[in-house]
């Protein structure tokens, strides 16, 4: 493990008696595509300001490669953001407007000619030095913003929902665009969004946060595959998230039917929620069915259908479907074991951890012999 | 039908534009080009610019309204800032906006109460030993009162460019380095510029041609294009005389408002 570069310990802030942030606890490390996810107003913007230093924290450290910033005004800390509404100043020229950093530091003029050059190069507007800040489109604002901040080659680059100006297109190439830079610069990105395909498509860990706390923190695939709640599993992906009880270690019970699971530690006759995502579900004829649904609309997404449908108890699905079904048609529906999810009420991401090592390995063996 | 209904709202505001504006500055103009026997001359413009005591006169104006804007500006744009920063603004903003709801006259009057003999400033003087000075009539005075009444035009548009001014760009400037004093030189202060043109629009133009407070409070020691053009229109009776001053004091203006207009950057065109 490499050494962290960002250490969030314990960190509070308090505005008045409305709490932003609940002791939230973090750390990046160097050279990774890091996403602090959530719906607005979660606190993941105030995280990022107390990282750049535009307010302070009411409880905690903020540790900057193991020494604490806390007191570090924004100016003297080596990282650098790039803002929502990008922030470039309109009296200056594209060039000054990269310039600005380098020119505070007095650094030799032809050095940051050189250097506004490569930053304007590396953000495909070579020829746009000399351009007036209003002649710029959107996508331009954004190169040339994220060109400002990568210019001081910061440590730590900090992105406050960069993407969500731009047309859903230009976000697209964007984010592999961000992607590509931040593996060719090999510096830390935070990149804050409440897009979770965005977070999905980018990062190599993301942080989902809800009222001011991280819900859960890993990889897109595990925080996708193993949602730790009901919150993050409706918030990240489309799924189907259905009340269940706990019958035993690997037997779960819902829609009046048992089934097999991936998932143990949890006491029997617990009442549950089961996730499972909208591709897992395969339709199927009525005999091979774990499940029969009605179903009731499907729109067509290009590369596949997506389908509403009704189960016998009334619980609501959506099923993704490359073949399309009828209308008013009742139908099997048919799922892996390691498809379905569970989650436990109120479980914290430390305990949901732990619960999985547990069984981790009996899991393996679970499966041989399935 | 629906631009003749346009036209009716712009009537009041029409009539009184022309009333009240168009026709005085053309009034103004006409009467500028008479002499005293009502000839049609240019001996009123000749005279103007071969009088050394107008050319100074007018140089007086300039140099005073300068001064007075500076001052203004000099202590406008902190108070601004200062008031921008708190959190009841709009009371204090209320406290500066307030005394421009009394009559210059009565303000004028409070001073000469206030810098008399007697005055409150004597006394204090007296009081700290320095004695009584002749404070009333002076230059200073003038300058002084003159810009006790512009500070609150030239606060105002100065704390409303700093209202307007996307915080993000404070944040940015500091993100990238720069310290408090080089985030103000560098990004506010040319970010509100236009606050600053605006208020020196609203204080230099009006200070030309200030003639009550020269006479109240200047004793009349300073001669401005305004006291010029009182004296032609109630003392002399030479009218002509008067609106070519009136002329000059017009292109003075002019003048202002291109110097501190709106420029289009030079550099920023697109390709």
């Amino acid at each position: 493990m490499t050494q962290p570069i960002i250490t969030l310990r314990n960190v509070t802030k308090r505005y008045g008696t409305h709490t932003i942030l609940k002791n939230i606890n973090l750390t990046l490390e160097s050279g990774k595509f890091y996403t602090l996810l959530g719906p607005s107003g979660c606190g993941k913007t105030t995280i990022l300001r107390a990282i750049a230093g535009f307010m302070t924290i009411s409880e905690g450290d903020v540790l900057f490669a193991g020494k604490r910033i806390n007191e570090v005004p924004a100016n003297k800390r080596n990282v650098n953001t790039v803002f929502q509404d990008y922030a470039l100043f309109p009296h200056m020229t594209v060039a000054e407007n990269v310039a600005f950093g380098l020119t505070l530091k007095k650094v030799a003029k032809d050095e940051i000619a050189q250097r506004v050059a490569k930053a304007l190069q590396l953000v495909q507007l070579a020829d746009y030095g000399d351009r007036a800040i209003s002649a710029l489109s959107g996508g331009q604002q954004q190169r040339i913003a994220i060109a400002r901040a990568i210019v001081m080659e910061p440590k730590v680059l900090l992105l406050d929902e960069p993407l969500s100006a731009l047309d859903a297109k230009l976000r697209r190439q964007m984010q592999y665009e961000l992607r590509d830079l931040q593996q060719r610069l090999g510096i830390t990105f935070l990149f804050v969004t409440h897009d979770q395909e965005e977070a999905l498509a980018m990062s190599d860990e993301i942080f989902v946060m809800n009222q001011g706390e991280v819900l859960q923190s890993g990889s897109p695939v595990d925080i996708y595959d193993e949602p730790i709640n009901h919150f993050v599993a409706d918030f990240i992906g489309e799924s189907n998230i259905l009340p269940a009880k706990m019958i035993a270690d690997f037997q779960v019970a819902f829609g009046g039917h048992q089934f097999e699971c991936a998932d143990a530690g949890i006491p029997d006759n617990e009442p549950v929620e089961v996730v499972i995502r909208p591709e897992d579900l395969t339709l199927t004829t009525r005999d091979q069915a774990k499940l029969t649904v009605t179903i009731d609309t499907q729109l067509f997404r290009g590369d596949y259908y997506e389908i509403a449908a009704t189960d016998n108890l009334g619980n609501a699905w959506l099923i993704h479907s490359v073949n399309p079904a009828e209308d008013g048609e009742t139908i099997g529906i048919t799922f892996r074991p390691q498809d379905l999810h569970v989650m436990r009420f109120g479980e914290k991401e430390a305990e949901f951890d732990a619960r999985l090592e547990t069984y981790e390995e009996l899991e393996g063996d679970n499966v041989d012999e399935t | 039908m629906t631009k003749r209904r346009t036209w009716t709202y712009f009537l009041p505001y029409g009539l009184w534009l022309a009333l009240f504006v168009i026709a005085p500055v053309a009034l103004i103009i006409y009467q500028s080009f008479f002499d005293l026997g009502h000839h049609f001359t240019l001996s009123n413009y000749s005279t103007y610019f071969q009088s050394a005591t107008y050319l100074k006169m007018t140089a007086n104006s300039v140099w005073y309204a300068f001064l007075i804007t500076l001052f203004t500006g000099l202590i406008s744009y902190p108070t601004a800032y200062f008031i921008h920063q708190l959190k009841h603004r709009q009371f204090w903003l209320l406290l500066v906006i307030l005394p421009t709801w009394i009559n210059i006259l009565l303000k004028a009057y409070a001073f000469i109460g206030i810098f008399s003999q007697a005055g409150l400033a004597n006394q204090f003087l007296t009081f700290i030993g320095i004695g009584p000075q002749q404070i009333l009539f002076t230059n200073a005075s003038f300058i002084f009162v003159a810009t006790y009444i512009q500070i609150p035009f030239m606060i105002l548009p100065i704390y409303n460019a700093l209202d307007d001014l996307n915080p993000a760009f404070i944040n940015a400037s500091r993100d990238l380095g720069a310290s408090n004093w080089q985030t103000f030189r560098h990004v506010i202060f040319p970010l509100t510029l236009p606050g600053v043109k605006a208020g020196i629009q609203a204080v230099f133009i009006p200070s030309l041609s200030l003639f009550m407070l020269t006479r109240l409070i200047g004793g009349n020691k300073v001669i401005t294009l305004g006291t010029a053009i009182e004296e032609h229109f109630l003392t002399t009776m030479n009218w002509g005389m008067g609106s070519t001053i009136g002329v000059i004091l017009i292109v003075a203006m002019i003048v202002v408002m291109l110097l501190t207009g709106d420029q289009k950057r030079e550099g920023g065109t697109p390709r």
